[in-house]
């Protein structure tokens, strides 16, 4: 299966590991995805603020650079993800505002015809078009007696349906038990990771922070698995500043579940981007995971 | 039901619907708080995104415009999916973030200055750039803040998860190019 | 031919002459169609000075035909046929054509108004100038009537006929009758025990001499039409012989089978295998549930068999079709609770601790699963503080955009049972409170002097996501208090949401079998939603209860009385007259092919085996055209709805067309 891929900015450095690992494993499980040759940025939540149009227009340059032998896209960054397939519905939904966007591309000689491209996160591609045989299949190290706790973010559950439950999603929650592993059940999973605001509010952004993780370890989750380059950040790289700001001891590492999927399926960690996170996770794994090291 | 539309009168009201597709729901908010209910940053604002909407209803566009809401929202969409009138209030927050940028009317907050900055980076080089963001907005901003930073900016560093150099795409006159004429366009 | 056509066109008011120029439409039409003698314009025709100077111009003028522009057949078709027949004219010789919900109602633009107006009633004379003159017919009204569904509503008008002196069959869906409101501890706002009240009107139901009750029964089909429609109900097969049983209950105190009881203890208790869902129940038969009882799954047991004392359990029953004449119909389906797991932030589900209202109402009563003491899903720890959630599935675009109605009610109601019963805090949290009926504002005022917190907002959430450590082990309601403009978070015990009405999950497809419709939201819809709220377009059924709208217990019970003095009405009168709008076939042209027969959907085609042709049953036609459309020899005609009539009325509607275009519609 061909796909589009759209790394986005998060993923050619501090999200690096996301990227080695989508690709890794889409090579594993037989998903060809051909990057956009000389994306753009999405403009993240940044853009939108300022001027709506233009923001469009960055992201419909992105749409338009898709190749026309195929129409599925993929963006494994929640904010690329939402931003992409949110232009993408403005510029149907609204036939003129639409035009105007175009009329924006045409002056860098290009054109996107609206509803072409249908945009799908990296999790959806693997649990709805992969499925759970073809998953299961590959898995070589089960990851049975780890406790993760499958964490969502927002923009990929909200406000456009991936169909999946936007208040209660559980697409990876059935992803990780066909690793084998066991799932947390808590109730924050689909709640905010901070976004931006660990840049404009510490103390705001670190109270969204403080919350998930209390809960991921209320629940006795072993680490937290994400799906979003700045979730990742958020809760890995703030971790301590976190703990010295409220007095806590947390200590969860924060995984992508594409690092997951690699684990389950053998992949050699180094290839995964193991390592890269602030929170090691190697402890945790070696012990859970009958003591074999990783 | 065109015909049932009242009359344009220069509202507030009209001028967000007017500036937010999807916007027309607007007019069937009734007041649930559900939105403010479900903002995880509901306790930092000063109104809520209800009191905003009602506050919108009341034509209180300078009181609107200077709130603190807009810049406590962190995007989750809870408001907007959650809302059982279908407002796209999110969107809306988009909007009043813009036309309180225009217009200068915001105050104690940084968010329009990180704006500001990362979308320059956007317009210079095609891409966003981590570790410029943090020079220049957050010596500018907050330096007190950047020396917390700095152990951390340490390890993503060691961890190659930081560029010290921007990335430029290839094709940056045509993506300044559409950049501009959007610019251009919305001015209108 | 020398048609003499009356042409009157209403102003309504302002509701049509405020978007057509009515003078101009009939000044108009006076001048521009042909054999009109009088065009008249008037501001309420359907006065009685309007059908007067109808009248006078049909004596006067000698007029053949009517023509009236005003507002829908539906409300006054039957007032200007009157008039015409009372100025000696055949009521079927007007025609009205519709210039208010068809053209004023719906449009701003004068000019266009007006232009449309004129094609109606060019179209309207067109037709009426074709019309043949027909006789109604009368047929008589089988004086027994069928209720559906066996809750209040049903239970009311059941009784109201029966004690009249008339035959009811009732039909029940469950093994016994008494609806939703058996389930109920409390009624609003008064607090009478609803069982005490209920259960008298159930045993007089159950013992009437003029009631026959199929329980465990389901409507299967409907035939022919007001005064004599047949039904078939399928009895389900109880495998408890009804006339052997004398309900001792021995069956269901010794059946080693317990089975959850998620219908009439809302999951919170359990049943028998072989079981009657509680002790009032009627009739006492109980009935085996066959996919739970160990002798239809395994093969084993039969201890129900052999305990009975009168052998009557019957394991080799099977369904049972019953076919009934009646000639009235009475739909009092009721409704279903919406399912609180479609909003998962509030936990239903999934906190042990969050019960639906259905729950509650069992968890609170006397004859419930707890005795009636309320504690938690533990069965023994009292909360110490209870929130009640309004509005959930209710008001909401994302489940139903409506108001349930009862909620605000029931919600008190709960408060105060939670009030006197624990010594807990109780919150109610809502959007708006609907107090509307007698004594019910008194009600809420019980409830705020009793010291229950009402706090506005629509919740956000319900979690056990504790942020700080006076939430650990509670659940936290975290609201909006639009009134402070704060957001809050209330930790408490025990959360009742307050799921709202919702239609029958079959209530589309039942209501097809009777011939009537549904709301957007699937709610039966009425004849008029103000002044004929419980007959239906089908004429002979009626709706009453929850299945026409949300509602109360009393304004169930007053729609239940008042469907069945409509159909008493209808049966002291004894005869219905029948709209003369049938088919007819011309048996010379009949080739005798039968494709008529099985398409109409009132069966009115008989089939003549003699003379191999098909013939119409006039007194069941209802002039629907079905088989006009499907003959493939052409030799059907529908009276009032004739080729030539049809075909002259496209052509008025497009007066003012290009000759082309009329010469390819005369050629279809």
């Amino acid at each position: 299966m061909k796909y589009a891929y759209y790394p986005g900015c998060s993923l050619e450095r501090n999200a690096a590991a996301y990227d080695h690992s989508v690709r890794e494993v889409a090579d594993l499980l037989g998903i060809r995805l051909q990057e956009i040759d000389d994306w753009n940025c999405c403009g993240a939540t940044e853009y939108f603020s300022r001027n709506e149009l233009a923001a469009c227009a960055v992201i419909a340059r992105n749409l338009a650079l898709v190749e026309p032998q195929t129409d599925q896209l993929v963006a494994p960054c929640a904010a690329c993800y939402l931003n992409l397939i949110k232009t993408d519905k403005l510029m149907v939904d609204h036939p003129e505002f639409g035009k105007e966007v175009n009329q924006c591309l045409a002056a860098g000689g290009l054109k996107y015809e609206p509803g072409r491209v249908t945009v799908r996160h990296m999790l959806d591609v693997i649990v709805d078009d992969i499925g759970e045989t073809a998953v299961r299949d590959k898995v070589v190290r089960p990851l049975a007696g780890l406790r993760v706790a499958p964490y969502y973010g927002c923009q990929v559950v909200r406000p456009i349906s991936n169909n999946d439950n936007p208040e209660y999603p559980m697409k990876m929650d059935h992803l990780l038990k066909w690793l084998g592993a066991e799932v947390v059940d808590y109730p924050v999973k689909a709640h905010c990771c901070g976004g931006h605001m660990t840049q404009i509010s510490e103390p705001q952004a670190f109270e969204l922070i403080r919350r998930l993780l209390q809960n991921a370890q209320d629940y006795v989750a072993d680490m937290i698995v994400c799906m979003c380059p700045m979730c990742q950040l958020n809760l890995d790289g703030y971790q301590s500043r976190v703990n010295g700001f409220f007095g806590t001891e947390f200590k969860l590492p924060i995984m992508y579940f594409t690092q997951m999927l690699g684990i389950a399926f053998g992949i050699d960690p180094q290839k995964l981007g193991f390592g890269k996170e602030i929170v090691t996770a190697m402890p945790v794994l070696e012990a859970k995971l009958g003591g074999q090291p990783v | 039901m065109a015909a049932h539309i009242a009359e344009k009168k220069g509202t507030f009201l009209e001028e967000v619907i007017e500036a937010t597709p999807g916007g027309e729901r607007l007019v069937h908010c009734i007041q649930c708080g559900s939105c403010g209910g479900s903002c995880p940053s509901g306790a930092e604002m000063q109104y809520t995104p209800r009191t905003l909407i009602a506050m919108i209803g009341a034509n209180d566009r300078d009181a609107v415009l200077a709130a603190n809401t807009m810049w406590a929202c962190v995007s989750c969409y809870f408001c907007t999916s959650r809302c059982p009138q279908n407002i796209p209030i999110t969107d809306i927050i988009y909007t009043l973030k813009r036309m309180s940028i225009a217009e200068k009317r915001y105050h104690d907050t940084d968010a329009p200055a990180l704006a500001k900055t990362f979308t320059d980076f956007v317009d210079r080089y095609g891409r966003s750039f981590e570790f410029g963001l943090a020079t220049g907005y957050h010596l500018l901003k907050r330096p007190i803040s950047m020396m917390k930073m700095g152990p951390m900016g340490l390890q993503m560093f060691t961890r190659g998860r930081m560029a010290l150099r921007p990335t430029k795409i290839r094709q940056i006159e045509q993506l300044q190019a559409i950049i501009n004429k959007a610019k251009e366009l919305s001015a209108k | 031919m020398a048609d003499k056509i009356g042409i009157y066109v209403c102003h309504c008011g302002s509701n049509i002459a405020g978007t057509i120029d009515v003078e101009e439409v009939a000044r108009w039409a006076g001048k521009n169609i042909g054999d009109v003698v009088v065009s008249k314009d008037y501001k309420f025709l359907c006065s009685s000075l309007g059908q007067q100077m109808i009248e006078d111009d049909i004596r006067s003028e000698g007029l053949t035909g009517v023509v009236v522009g005003a507002c829908s057949p539906h409300l006054h078709e039957k007032t200007f046929r009157n008039a015409c027949k009372r100025a000696g004219l055949n009521p079927f010789l007007c025609q009205m054509t519709n210039l208010r919900e068809h053209v004023s109602w719906v449009n701003s633009d004068k000019a266009a108004g007006t232009k449309k107006a004129k094609a109606l009633i060019f179209a309207a004379a067109e037709r009426v100038k074709r019309q043949k003159p027909l006789e109604p017919m009368e047929v008589e009204v089988n004086p027994a009537t069928l209720v559906v569904g066996g809750g209040i509503a049903g239970l009311q008008a059941t009784l109201e006929l029966a004690d009249a002196g008339y035959l009811v069959y009732l039909v029940e869906r469950e093994p016994s009758i008494g609806g939703h409101m058996a389930q109920f501890d409390k009624t609003f706002p008064t607090l009478d025990c609803s069982a005490c009240i209920l259960t008298p009107k159930m045993s007089e139901v159950g013992q009437h001499e003029n009631v026959t009750m199929f329980t465990y029964s389901e409507l299967e089909e409907v035939s022919g039409s007001v005064g004599n429609f047949k039904v078939k109900i399928r009895k389900k097969a109880r495998y408890v012989d009804y006339d052997k049983c004398t309900g001792c209950g021995i069956c269901t105190e010794k059946c080693p089978r317990k089975v959850i009881d998620d219908v009439f203890e809302a999951g919170m208790g359990y049943r028998k295998a072989i079981y009657s869902p509680f002790p009032q129940a009627v009739p006492r038969i109980p009935v085996i549930d066959a996919e739970n009882c160990t002798w239809f799954t395994r093969g084993k047991c039969r201890v129900c068999s052999k305990v009975c004392p009168t052998d009557a359990v019957d394991y080799d029953q099977k369904d049972e079709i019953v076919e009934l004449n009646v000639g009235n119909i009475i739909m009092a389906t009721g409704w279903k609770l919406f399912d609180c797991k479609r909003i998962p932030q509030y936990g239903f589900g999934r906190l042990a601790n969050v019960y639906t209202n259905m729950e509650f109402e069992r968890l609170c009563n006397a004859a419930g699963p707890t005795s009636g003491k309320i504690v938690m899903r533990d069965g023994k720890t009292e909360p110490k503080s209870v929130a009640i959630v309004h509005c959930v599935g209710s008001r909401d675009v994302n489940s139903n955009p409506y108001c349930s109605g009862v909620c605000c009610m029931a919600a008190l109601k709960f408060g105060h049972l939670v009030l006197e019963k624990t010594k807990a805090e109780v919150y109610s949290f809502y959007i708006d409170m609907r107090t509307p009926m007698k004594d019910y504002e008194e009600f809420y005022q019980r409830l705020l002097e009793e010291g229950m917190h009402f706090v506005r907002g629509k919740v956000a959430e319900v979690t056990d996501a504790a942020r700080k450590p006076d939430e650990k082990g509670k659940l936290i309601v975290q609201v909006e208090d639009t009134l402070l403009g704060k957001q809050r978070r209330i930790p408490v015990d025990m959360v009742i949401l307050m799921g709202g009405l919702e239609p029958q999950a079959d209530a589309k497809e039942l209501g097809l079998k009777c011939g009537i419709s549904c709301s957007m939201a699937g709610w039966y819809t009425e004849r008029h939603p103000k002044l004929d709220p419980v007959a239906t377009m089908t004429d002979g059924v009626f709706v009453a209860g929850v299945c026409q709208g949300p509602k109360d217990i009393p304004a169930a019970v007053a729609q239940g009385a008042a469907a069945a003095a409509r159909v008493a009405g209808m049966i002291a009168k004894g005869t219905v007259t029948i709209e003369p709008i049938v088919a007819s076939i011309d048996e010379e042209g009949c080739s005798g092919c039968r494709i008529c027969n099985n398409l109409c959907p009132f069966n009115a085609i008989e089939y003549d085996e003699e003379k191999k042709v098909s013939r119409v049953i006039t007194a069941l036609c209802k002039g629907c055209g079905t088989c006009v459309a499907a003959c493939p020899a052409g030799v059907i005609t529908g009276a009032h709805f004739n080729n030539e009539q049809i075909f002259a009325e496209i052509d008025g509607i497009l007066w003012d067309a290009k000759p082309q275009a009329e010469v390819e519609i005369a050629s279809v």
